[in-house]
């Protein structure tokens, strides 16, 4: 290409397929938050979905529990450019959340604990790609990492997997959320390196 | 937003294991202060690697400066540090990030905590204050190991004593300056309290710093009463280690 950076010869060249244009490996776990950590109780904890008429379907946390539950293996890619490959989780599908919601809207708006945001479309959430997820490592998810339940959407980069999850309320249009409303891009596909708008 | 190239134009060592590179960009639109920038590096076989830092210059100076903290293992940091020259070419994208800025639009107070080389993005909040005349009421609290480990302490000093709208605050971990007033000690939930504003001030606050670091301040301060929609903070940490 001609242009390079004088006596820079690089050391993390991989070759790994499963690493998506721009990202480079990470074995830790790094946190990411736009303010302090939400402290939520188990007992306070609610998880609702609203649809475009106004219904809400609400689960509390032993509802929540008592849902069928998967175990998840995939690769996260965070906007900030690391990857962590292999990760595993525990967590209940949005298929199954969404199994007894009748909804015509195409997208839709997360919501969590302390006031964080997120758009993603429907189709992001169905066909077995996305859970509300509560164990990492088979442990239980720790507060910092977005504890008691985050959403976990792994196809898209990190920020959409919005931590402290509580709700999520369907959209007609595709509004953006907190990150995107500065400056991240609406989709947020890492493949197609979709980072900022 | 793309790449756009840049040349080093000016390296300044900061400690012996960072350095503050100023970067000439093309039609650099300036930015705000806290924001960060993307840099990418390529190597003579077209091997890229990007990473982000935090803009380290006054909001004002139009200027785009980054402060850059070496990574024992790290990829990119190792060479803005110890390889990188004047003249040398890479390249830019940014700048990045709404949240974590400080517009310099009001006058209310601001509290930033920073630490390590979490100082960063709050020097260049000070810088822009200082530079625009602000008569925001500004407050630093730096947490850091030592003197010679402090990034921009002479500069620090010199502006907490020119300018009456800034208050510096050293919370030396390790080691301190010869007859400094207090000994080493950690941050802790009491000695966080009696240097930050206190909730009645409604300043907003800006922390920065390792995710440890950022985790305990954070709740040490939303458990003092400081609502935490006031509270924005950044972190780094879990890429690298800093020695």
């Amino acid at each position: 290409m001609g242009f390079f950076s004088s006596g820079f010869s690089g050391r993390g060249r991989s070759d790994n397929p499963d690493l998506p244009p721009g990202q480079y490996l990470t074995e830790s776990f790094p946190v990411l938050s736009a303010g302090p950590t939400p402290r939520i109780a188990t007992d306070d904890w609610e998880f609702t979905i609203a649809t475009e008429t106004g219904k809400v379907h609400r689960w509390n946390w032993a509802e929540f529990r008592a849902l069928p539950a998967e175990d998840v293996t995939t690769d996260i890619h965070c906007v900030t450019s690391w990857s962590k490959l292999g990760t595993g989780w525990r967590g209940v599908s949005l298929d199954t959340l969404f199994s007894g919601v009748e909804t015509s809207a195409e997208f839709t708006m997360a919501h969590s604990y302390g006031g964080y945001t997120t758009n993603v479309p429907l189709d992001d959430l169905l066909g077995g790609k996305a859970w509300v997820a509560f164990d990492f490592d088979g442990e239980a998810l720790e507060p910092e990492h977005g504890g008691p339940a985050r959403l976990l959407v792994p196809h898209l980069y990190f920020w959409k997997s919005a931590k402290w999850v509580r709700g999520i309320r369907m959209m007609q249009s595709d509004d953006p959320g907190f990150w995107e409303q500065n400056g991240y891009h609406l989709r947020g596909d890492p493949w197609l390196e979709q980072r900022y708008w | 937003m793309s790449f756009s190239p840049a040349v080093v134009s000016a390296v300044r060592a900061e400690t012996d294991n960072s350095r503050t590179l100023t970067l000439d960009v093309d039609g650099w639109p300036g930015h705000l202060a806290g924001q960060h920038v993307d840099i990418r590096l390529t190597a003579e076989d077209g091997y890229t690697a990007v990473r982000s830092y935090s803009i380290a210059s006054s909001a004002d100076s139009k200027a785009l400066e980054v402060t850059v903290d070496k990574l024992v293992d790290g990829e990119v940091s190792p060479y803005l540090v110890d390889g990188a020259d004047v003249g040398d070419r890479l390249e830019v994208r940014g700048p990045a990030g709404g949240w974590f800025v400080w517009p310099g639009t009001d006058d209310r107070p601001v509290q930033l905590i920073g630490g390590g080389s979490g100082i960063v993005p709050l020097m260049a909040m000070i810088r822009s204050h200082g530079d625009a005349g602000s008569t925001a009421p500004f407050r630093l609290l730096y947490s850091v190991r030592s003197p010679t480990s402090a990034l921009y302490f002479a500069e620090l000093m010199r502006r907490a004593v020119d300018d009456e709208h800034l208050r510096v605050d050293f919370a030396f971990t390790r080691e301190t300056p010869p007859d400094w007033p207090t000994p080493p000690h950690r941050l802790t939930r009491d000695t966080l309290e009696e240097s930050v504003y206190p909730p009645e001030d409604m300043a907003e606050f800006f922390i920065c710093g390792s995710t440890p670091f950022v985790e305990s301040v954070a709740n040490w301060l939303v458990d003092a009463g400081h609502p935490p929609e006031r509270i924005k903070t950044e972190r780094f940490g879990g890429i690298g280690v800093s020695p």
